[in-house]
Parts: C-alpha cells; sequence; structure tokens
C-alpha cells in the first residue's frame, strides 16, 4: 500500500514530522518498505498560458512563442518570448514554463539562450522533462483553471512524501488510508477526521435489474445508475496527484473516482457502461454452455475461459467481469460512455482467494477481496463515489439498490479479554482506562466492561472491517501493539532446575562428526534433492522418494543416499585445482519400503580421493587406497566399542565389484564402503580413485559400557608364523578359523605381513601372523605354547590347506 | 716415595691427555685395576716396617683417589664435549612444514548452530529433531494455518510426489513440526530448540531451495512475552558477544498471537546505517511471538493452562553475520576455498 503523507494528514494530523511517522507505521506492524519525495526535485517552474505562436524565421520544426507568466502585477512586461519545438503548443494552452534560471531534475539549469537567431528566455515543459509520466508527446497540457504564474511546487503541493507500507496478511483493513488513518490517529491519541459526505439523494428513479444467484460467494451487492455523465473532461488534479502518488494510473474519471475510493476507503468500486448491458445484472458462478467453458475478454484485452469456481458478474446473454478480479472489455466505461452502472459489493475471500493466482490476475481489487474488504463499507463507498462523480463528470443519480443475504454475511461473535489474561500473556501491567480506550480505537464496540472479583474483564463486539479479531489473544495483541512491543521490558525465565540424563551409551553424532575433522575430514552440505540419474544409480526408482514440483529436474528426487552429493563435491573441486579430498556429509537419506511407506534414515557418508596424506617433503606420497578408508570407519566404529564385519559385495551397482563391502555389525548391515565405480566416476568427469562409505548414524552411536578385565601380571609370549594359502582365502576367514582352533591363552593375533609375486605359486599367498599366548594365573611353559602353534598350524593345513613356511 | 710421585704423575699427565673414552678406561685400569701401577705399589707395602706402613699405605690412597678422580672429571669432560657434539650433527630444521593430515574443518552452518546448542543448553533446554519429509497436519493443520492460506501454495512449498497428486506430504517448510511433535509427545515445562534443514521452492540471489533454520519453544504456567523478550536479546546478545540492542516489530504469523519481527541493531555499522542492513540501522534475524491457543489445542495441551512462546531464526542467516559471508549459495556450494576457513 502506497499513499502520500499529505493525503494521510487530510484524516488525521498527529503533530509529529515523517520520521516519526514512518517510525511509528513500523513499530504498529504497518513496516515501512520505502518512502520517496512526491516528485523529483525542481525549482523555478510556473504556470504559464500561450498567448502568440508564430513560425520561426529558420526552423521548420521550431515556433516562436509569447508566454504570459502572470508578471503583469510585477510591473514587467507581460510575454516572455520562448522557443519552442513541441507540436501541441498552441494559443490558450496552459504549460509548465521553467523560467530564466530555474533548475530542472538532473541539475539542468535554464539560461537564456539563442535559438537559431531567436532570442529564448525559458523553456516551456513536458510532463517527462519535470518527472511526471507523459500521456503525450509535447507540452504538458495542464488544466484550464490552472492558475497562471503559480509556482508548479506550490499548484501541485509536491512537498509531500510517498510512503510504502508492507502489510502483513491479516492487516486488509490497511489497504486504505482510512485504515492506516485509523492507526495512526489511535497511537496519537489523534483526532479521525473523514472527508466523506453524507448520502447523496437520488434525482432520478432509474434503476436496473439485479440479481444474485450466488449469495454464499457475494453476500452483499450494490448497485447505482447514473445517467447523463460527462466524459470530455479530465479528473482534477488533486485527484490525479493522490492517484500517482499511489501508483495508480489515471485512466478516465470514472475509473479514476473508483480507484481513488478504492484507495481512501477500501471498497474496489466497478463501473459498467449502462448501454453495453443487455436485460440484467446477474452474479452467479461461471457455467458451461454445451460443454464449452465461458469465456471473457478482460480489460487488459486477454481473453480467458471460466472455470467453474469463479464468480462472475453476468447480463443476461453474457459475462461481463470476474467478480472482484477485473472487468471486462465490453462493458467496460469508454469516452463514448453516457450512462453507467456503479457496482459496490462485498465478494467473501473464499471465492476469490486463489483465482487471482490461478489467472495470473494480480489486481488491486483482487488483493482487497482476498484478504477480506469490511462488508459494511459498501454502502459509504458508492455514496462517496456518487459525490465525487457528480461533482467531477455530473450527472443524475438513481436510488442505491442493496441485495444483499445477511446471513451469508460474516457473523461477528463478542470476544471477552481478561485484564489479567492480558497481563499474563504480555508479562506487563495496564490501566484499565488505557485499555479500554484502545479497544474503541480500533472501532470495537464494548458491549460490557467491568470487574469480575478482583479482575477486569470486557466484553467487545470487533469492528467489521479487523476479520482478524476473532479471540482473546487477538484483543490481547492489539493491546500489546498500540501501547507498543519495546514497553514490554525483558524478564529472564523462572524454572526449577533439574538435572537432565546424560545416557553414556547413546554416542553424540558431534563425537562423530569431531573424530572425522580431527583426522582431516572437511563437513560439506549438499542439497537433498538429486538428479533422477544419480538417484537411479544408487537406488530402484520405484523405491525413490519423488518431488512434485521440484525446482528443476536436476533436483527432482529427494536423495536416497549422501554418497551423489559427496561426488558432485569431488567433481566440483577437482575442476577448480584441488587433487585431494577428504570430505564428509550427515543428513537424512530417503526412500520408500516395501510397503511405500516413506523412510528417512539418518545417514554418514565419507569419501577419500587422492593423495593419501598431503604431499609434503618426508615422505614418498602413495595414492589413497580402500583400506585407508576403511581405518577411518573403523576409528568411528571404536567411538562405540563396536567392531564391524566387512561383507564383500558386487550388488551395489555404484561400487566396484572387487573393491567394495557392506559393513555389519552384530550380523545387521549398516552401510557399505568401497571404491566408487570406475564407470561411475567416468560418467562424472572424476579422474581419480574414489572411495566412500555410507553408514547409518544410529548404528554407530550406541556405544557399548566398557567391561572390566584384570590385566595379567604374567608375560604374554608371541611366536610369528608364515602360511602359505590359497589368494582366495580371506584374511576375516582365517582369522576366524584361527580363533576357532585356538584355545583361549591366544589373546592375539596380528597380521603382519602378506606377500604375493615371485617364488610363489599364482593362486597363493604368503601371510605371516603373529600370535600372543597369555595366561592371567601363571607363567606359560615353553612346551604349551609349541603345542598351541603347531595345534594352529596342522588345524589351518586341515581346514584351509594351509602351509606352513 | 718418590716413585709414588713420578707415578702418580705421569698418570695424571696421561689422563689429561687421553681424548678417547676407550683409552680413557684402559688408563683407569692400568692406574687403579688389580694389576695396576698404583695397586702394586699397595702390594709392595708389606716390605715396609709395621710403623711405616699406614702413613705410606695412606699416602698411596690418597694418589689413587687423586688419579680416580681426574679419571672421572676427564670422563665427564669427555661425554659432555661428545654430546655437545652429537647434538650439533643432530641439528634439524625446525621450520619445515609438518606433514601428515591436519585438521578438517565443521561446516560453518555446523560450526554455528553447535554455538546456538550450547548457549541454550546452559539454560536447560533440550535439542528435538524431526523429519524433513513431514505431513500436511504438522507442517500446516496443527500449525493453524489452514487450507487456503497463501503460505500453502504451490510456489514456496516443495509437495511429495505420492502418485496420486495428493497434497499430503511436503518438505518441511520451517521446523515448527517438530514444536508439535514435542508438544505430541512431552508435558511442559518444555523448553527446547529445534534445529534443521528446511525446504522453500524459491532460488535467486538471496534464496537457496534448502536452508537452515532454528526455532524455539518454551511453554510452561505463566509464560510472557516478557520473557521472549528476555531470552531472544540474551541469545543474540550471546551468539554475537555484544551488546546489541533488540527490538520486537508487530507482524503477523498463523502460529503466534501476539507475533513480532525481531530486529537487531546492524553488527556491522552499529545502527549507523550500512550496506548489510539496507541503511536502516537494524538486521531482521527472524519472528517470535507467544503460542497460539489453536496450536495448543492440536497439539493437545491445555491452552488456558499453559502459555508458551515460540522462535525461529535462519542459522545461515546468522552464520553470514557472524562470519561476513556474503552470498548465501557459498553455503550449499561446497568449494574447498571457502570451506577450508572454518
Amino acid at each position: 500500500m502506497k499513499f502520500s503523507e499529505s493525503w494521510l494528514r487530510t484524516w488525521t494530523n498527529p503533530e509529529i514530522d515523517t520520521g516519526e511517522l514512518i517510525a511509528q507505521l513500523t513499530m504498529a506492524g504497518l513496516e515501512v518498505d520505502g518512502v520517496e519525495a512526491a516528485a523529483e526535485e525542481f525549482k523555478g517552474v510556473v504556470v504559464a498560458e500561450i498567448i502568440e505562436v508564430s513560425a520561426h524565421p529558420d526552423a521548420e520544426k521550431l515556433r516562436v512563442c509569447q508566454v504570459n507568466l502572470g508578471l503583469a502585477k510585477t510591473g514587467q512586461s507581460e510575454a516572455v518570448q520562448i522557443v519552442c519545438g513541441a507540436p501541441n503548443a498552441a494559443v490558450g494552452l496552459k504549460v509548465p514554463c521553467a523560467i530564466v534560471g530555474a533548475v530542472l531534475p538532473g541539475d539542468f539549469k535554464i539560461k537564456k539562450a539563442k535559438l537559431r537567431g531567436v532570442e529564448s528566455n525559458g523553456m516551456l515543459c513536458g510532463a517527462d522533462e519535470i518527472g511526471f509520466e507523459s500521456k503525450i508527446d509535447g507540452l504538458w497540457e495542464l488544466p484550464k483553471d490552472a492558475p497562471v504564474g503559480t509556482d508548479l511546487n506550490q499548484w501541485l503541493e509536491l512537498d509531500d512524501q510517498v510512503i510504502e507500507v508492507d502489510l502483513t496478511p491479516n492487516r486488509a483493513d490497511c489497504f486504505s488510508i482510512q485504515g492506516v488513518a485509523r492507526d495512526v490517529a489511535l497511537i496519537n491519541g489523534a483526532e479521525l477526521k473523514s472527508p466523506v459526505g453524507s448520502a447523496i439523494a437520488p434525482t432520478t428513479g432509474n434503476e436496473f435489474p439485479i440479481e444474485i444467484k450466488a449469495t454464499q460467494e457475494c453476500p452483499r451487492y450494490l448497485g447505482r445508475v447514473i445517467n447523463n455523465v460527462d466524459l470530455s473532461v479530465e479528473s482534477p488534479v488533486w485527484l490525479q496527484e493522490r492517484l500517482r502518488r499511489s501508483g495508480i494510473r489515471v485512466i478516465d474519471p470514472i475509473v479514476d473516482v473508483t480507484n481513488y475510493v478504492m484507495l481512501e476507503l477500501g471498497q474496489p468500486l466497478h463501473a459498467f457502461d449502462l448501454d453495453t448491458l443487455s436485460g440484467g445484472i446477474q452474479v452467479r458462478m461461471a457455467q458451461k454452455d454445451k460443454g464449452q467453458k465461458e469465456k471473457l475478454t478482460l480489460l487488459d484485452g486477454k481473453e480467458v475461459e471460466l472455470a467453474d469456481d469463479v464468480l462472475l458478474i453476468a447480463d443476461n446473454d453474457k459475462p461481463l467481469a470476474m467478480a472482484g478480479i477485473m472487468g471486462g472489455e465490453g462493458s467496460g466505461v469508454s469516452t463514448t460512455t453516457q450512462n453507467i452502472l456503479l457496482e459496490s459489493a462485498f465478494f467473501a475471500p473464499s471465492a476469490i482467494t486463489g483465482k487471482a493466482r490461478q489467472y495470473g490476475l494480480h489486481t488491486e481489487s483482487s488483493m482487497r477481496f482476498e484478504r477480506g474488504v469490511d462488508p459494511e463499507l459498501q454502502s459509504v463507498a458508492i455514496e462517496r463515489a456518487t459525490e465525487l462523480l457528480l461533482e467531477i463528470v455530473g450527472g443524475e443519480a438513481g436510488p442505491v439498490m442493496d441485495h444483499s443475504s445477511e446471513s451469508d454475511l460474516p457473523a461477528r461473535e463478542p470476544i471477552e479479554l481478561r485484564k489479567a489474561r492480558l497481563e499474563l500473556l504480555i508479562g506487563r501491567q495496564y490501566e484499565s482506562a488505557e485499555v479500554s480506550r484502545i479497544l474503541s480505537g480500533l472501532g470495537c464496540k464494548i458491549l460490557e466492561s467491568g470487574d469480575v472479583g478482583e479482575d477486569h474483564s470486557w466484553k467487545i463486539k470487533p469492528p467489521s472491517w479487523r476479520f482478524d479479531l476473532q479471540i482473546e489473544v487477538d484483543l490481547i495483541e492489539e493491546v500489546a501493539r498500540i501501547v507498543g512491543y519495546n514497553n514490554i521490558d525483558a524478564k529472564p525465565i523462572a524454572a526449577n532446575l533439574q538435572l537432565g540424563r546424560s545416557p553414556e551409551q547413546a554416542l553424540k553424532t558431534s563425537s562423530l562428526v569431531d573424530q572425522l575433522v580431527s583426522r582431516g575430514f572437511r563437513e560439506v552440505v549438499t542439497y537433498s534433492f538429486i538428479s533422477p540419474e544419480m538417484a537411479n544409480s544408487v537406488l530402484d526408482q520405484n523405491q525413490q522418494v519423488a518431488l512434485q514440483n521440484p525446482l528443476a529436474s536436476d533436483l527432482s528426487v529427494m536423495r536416497p543416499s549422501l554418497i551423489p552429493g559427496l561426488l558432485s563435491v569431488v567433481s566440483r573441486n577437482l575442476a577448480r585445482q584441488e587433487s585431494r579430498l577428504r570430505i564428509f556429509e550427515t543428513g537424512l537419506n530417503f526412500s520408500k519400503d516395501a510397503s511405500s511407506e516413506i523412510q528417512q534414515e539418518p545417514s554418514l557418508s565419507a569419501l577419500i580421493c587422492g593423495s593419501q596424506n598431503p604431499e609434503n617433503w618426508s615422505e614418498e606420497i602413495a595414492e589413497a587406497s580402500f583400506y585407508d578408508l576403511k581405518a577411518e570407519l573403523d576409528a568411528l566404529a571404536r567411538l562405540s566399542g563396536k567392531s564391524l564385519e566387512y561383507k564383500p559385495q558386487q550388488e551395489l551397482s555404484y561400487l566396484h565389484p572387487g573393491q567394495s563391502a557392506k559393513i555389519l555389525v552384530d550380523d545387521k548391515e549398516i552401510g557399505c564402503i568401497g571404491a566408487v565405480h570406475p564407470q561411475l566416476l567416468k560418467e562424472m568427469d572424476i579422474g581419480v580413485a574414489t572411495y566412500v562409505f555410507e553408514v547409518a548414524l544410529e548404528a554407530l552411536q550406541q556405544a557399548d559400557l566398557p567391561g572390566f578385565v584384570a590385566p595379567s601380571k604374567f608375560p604374554g609370549v608371541r611366536r610369528d608364523i608364515a602360511l602359505l594359502l590359497d589368494r582366495e582365502i580371506s584374511a576375516d576367514q582365517l582369522i576366524g578359523e584361527i580363533k576357532s582352533i585356538a584355545s583361549e591363552l591366544l589373546t592375539n593375533i596380528r597380521l603382519f605381513d602378506i606377500y604375493t609375486g615371485q617364488g610363489i605359486d599364482n593362486n597363493k599367498k604368503s601371510v605371516a601372523l603373529g600370535l600372543t599366548f597369555r595366561d592371567s594365573s601363571r607363567t606359560l611353559e615353553e612346551e604349551e605354547i609349541s603345542l598351541a602353534v603347531s595345534d594352529i598350524v596342522s588345524g589351518l593345513e586341515q581346514r584351509l590347506d594351509a602351509q606352513q613356511r | 716415595m718418590n716413585e709414588l710421585k713420578t707415578i702418580t704423575q705421569d698418570l695424571l699427565d696421561n689422563v689429561a691427555a687421553v681424548t678417547d673414552l676407550k683409552d680413557l678406561e684402559a688408563l683407569r685400569v692400568e692406574a687403579l685395576g688389580k694389576k695396576g701401577a698404583l695397586t702394586g705399589l699397595l702390594k709392595g707395602l708389606g716390605a715396609l716396617s709395621p710403623e711405616e706402613r699406614p702413613a705410606a699405605g695412606a699416602k698411596i690412597n690418597e694418589a689413587k683417589v687423586e688419579v680416580q678422580a681426574a679419571i672421572e672429571a676427564r670422563k665427564l669432560e669427555m661425554e659432555s664435549a661428545a654430546m655437545s657434539q652429537r647434538l650439533l650433527e643432530e641439528k634439524i630444521d625446525v621450520t619445515l612444514p609438518s606433514g601428515g593430515n591436519s585438521r578438517g574443518s565443521l561446516h560453518p552452518v555446523t560450526r554455528t548452530l553447535r554455538r546456538i546448542e550450547e548457549l541454550f543448553s546452559q539454560a536447560g533446554f533440550s535439542i528435538e529433531t524431526g523429519p524433513e519429509i513431514e505431513d500436511d497436519f504438522h507442517n500446516f493443520e496443527a500449525l493453524n494455518i489452514p487450507a487456503d492460506h497463501p503460505a500453502r501454495a504451490m510456489h514456496d512449498t516443495f509437495y511429495i510426489d505420492t502418485g496420486d497428486d495428493a497434497l499430503s506430504h511436503v518438505l518441511r517448510t520451517h521446523t515448527s513440526p517438530v514444536q508439535i511433535r514435542t508438544m505430541e509427545t512431552q508435558e511442559p515445562p518444555i523448553r527446547c530448540i529445534c534445529p534443521g534443514r528446511v525446504y522453500r521452492c524459491d532460488s535467486d540471489v538471496t534464496h537457496t531451495p534448502m536452508f537452515h533454520q532454528v526455532e524455539g519453544l518454551v511453554v510452561d504456567e505463566g509464560i510472557s512475552m516478557a520473557h521472549l523478550r528476555a531470552c531472544v536479546s540474551d541469545f543474540l546478545n550471546g551468539f554475537f558477544e555484544g551488546d546489541y540492542p533488540v527490538r520486537f516489530r508487530p507482524s503477523y504469523f498463523p502460529f503466534t498471537e501476539p507475533s513480532a519481527e525481531i530486529d537487531m541493531q546492524c553488527t556491522h555499522c552499529e545502527g549507523k546505517g550500512c550496506r548489510i542492513c539496507k541503511n536502516t540501522g537494524w538486521l531482521e534475524v527472524g519472528g517470535c511471538g507467544m503460542v497460539h491457543p489453536n496450536v495448543f489445542t492440536s497439539a493437545g495441551i491445555d491452552a488456558e493452562k499453559y502459555t508458551g512462546f515460540a522462535f525461529g531464526m535462519g542459522i545461515d542467516r546468522l552464520a553470514m553475520l557472524r562470519y561476513g559471508v556474503n552470498d548465501l549459495r557459498l553455503f550449499f556450494e561446497n568449494d574447498l576455498q571457502f570451506l577450508r576457513q572454518y
């Protein structure tokens, strides 16, 4: 809502300056979005009348004008000569004239000059030359009654500010000067003066048939016929200026008046050319005719097809307007209009909401009806418009035809406000008298006010224009708002102190994250939606969760895994001269389970690529391998005391089938680890081997409480063995067998060497193990140890076909 | 006895001249060992009369002690020289850069969230989280956002494709549904914050379709807007480690009444007006208000017995202000040059 300060001050004029007014509006919840001068700065421009026009002797396009600047009274010569190039310069025309010494917008100074040899003492101005919108090419043709010699700033009252407020959805009442003025008057305790006159008595008996077929959608419809209007005139300058300052274009005096009353009171109005209407007005929903939707060409020239949930104003033959949104081209007022039907209606917000968006027609009218127009305003508005119309375009008004369905109008129930509740909720004391003053100032009708026990209480009927006042807290907000939120002193919360529980076995995400960070990983945050291609590479399409209205197709599927996001970070950074990454992310993964229920699982995923360590002078730098990442995952698992099991896998198509594993804890699958499939890397333009893991966060967060085993006082003895084994036998398998063969004396197995190559059969590998034996109650004898080792070796010979080397 | 003097002096001269620890040890054996020169003299005492023996013996022992001391001293001297030499040889360039993995980094949003959590934890607030795909009830209905509310329009809410055009599930547009879930499962007094990812169908220079929000909720008997003012102001000044005025500007949210926008004096210009605060001297940092009775009722809390407040702020916005980041989009581009700074 944009309006001129001087207009507002005709309604209420508190003794505060512009700065304070703006601050007040903002702090009352009518946030001021912008303040600008009513016009660009200029000086030395006066109203002038052209009294003589003659051809320029040397230039075909220039004319030499004699201009009356109203200087006669000052004893100077009456006419001033100005050379002008405008095509519309004509005798009798009143135009703005920048006299010698004037300064126009852009610091353009007007000096005495000779144009092709002819003296020129100033400049006649087009509207655009002094910062106004030009309707014609040429001089600004001022109204005939413009006072010659008057400074234009003074005459147009340009010493004014345009204030724009950004309204919250609950304050539909402030889409008008009247609404803003109400709050300003109330805050300042200033008088509220309405310039609206009394009802206009009809001078004709002319009526027009009106039938409301949709009373729920249109509970009130007022019409009035005005005959013999004169559309050859223009709206008065004061009215044009107020419209301009509110950002509304001047069209013709009838449309201007309807717009003016909308800005002034908040009631959108519409005027039909009565002579284009056939039969009578019908307010009804759009219909289908032989299966065809009704069509309407709107004022903006666009033709729309009307769905059956659109409320229409129609005549007996055709749709005339989309109610409360936009009028039709055929029935609007034109230069030839002589008789009009003025409409002032209350359309239910629910009938309008969404339609403007649906049809892409956000209008001043739809905006107001959507949020709610005062259902008691229609009569005042139609009288006010009549008053202005008769003044400007003349004519004879008929009686107001009122079609109201009282039972369909919004019912307003009384609301009770308890002082104790107000003070409890706000945390401050209020004077009863002050509360009463505020309630009345808001327009509430106080039905009851008095003490109930130790409390004071009010019963009020909310004003018809405040749809947002429904229950007690709405009134509490109003009182707090008017007195000022900044008059509420901060008060710390008082509460009973209580120690909480902190389960030791629930490992915090931050512990896992901190460990990764301290081991060189950087946390990334990627979007939760990814491209279908990336999603398809990690999960079957029918298990994916997709968006109905994605921003873009490559952001249309909720990520089933964090891995695609990490890979996109790799692509991005490799392209920016980074060669080594250690990154991770935590967040939800989304999928559908077998019964189509959406699953949202907190996950942790980490990735490494590039060199094992940052390049440095002290070591030969190897490329990172599967085992580097595995070490990180094992270290994370150690936080919870869990040991992870790695099971080779070939199902996950995005991982290298020979370098990947599923991760299990207590036989339950919790994630996967591996080299990213080279084919996928190729598609993503990643030229280095890349390793990732992803695990369910919860699996790493359930920690074991540490147990206790008394440390042995007796020495352990280590024996190393080397075995020749089939290559396919995994370390897990080997160690598992050893554990099942050995007695409890074996306390540690360390696999310290693996060798394949020269001297060993191609299908074999040599594995070296360090076995530690220890007893908690005695020193072991050499013989028992030898026996234990030979038991293990012979067991492995039998079970795994191993050979001791 | 002249023999003793000569032997002693020779030994002392040899000790002084020795340059090698091995030679010194040989010398020690030569002088003091069982077959050593001085030991030899002691053996010769038997040839003396019993009266002469004690004095002569004492002399020899004195000489032994003197030589022994000289050897020890020489040994220390040589060890110390050897240590000095070794230290000299072992000198390294301590300014060479260290190798290995250095520390990684927390994402600035996480870093910011950690601070927020720490501040609220101090006052006994719990940290609650919830699903990002929400049902209509928790994201809208329970928050007093009726079906025809403009906030529900397609243009700012992401809807989940349920295969049947139903708008039953959304990507949560705020973390308020976590408040509802918390009130559904906990009895007052409730003091919690709800941080997390939220989504709006909006993308331009200052908006990303995903961002982070933290909301706070306090429900108890007698909770007032004065408490809300203290809580929000204490948090902001704790977070920014300053003493910035905080003002409440009346506003509208369906889930709170009264509602307010939270403005904090610009941390960049301290209220003088600058580019960051668009010359207003104030920064909009969030919204807040007293929990609407309809919200309490939806969540099963007695709206007459209890009152409460709620507030919400953008974590990314707080991070931008705190660290001077000038483009929201940097948080989600994950450029290492950016991430390394945290």
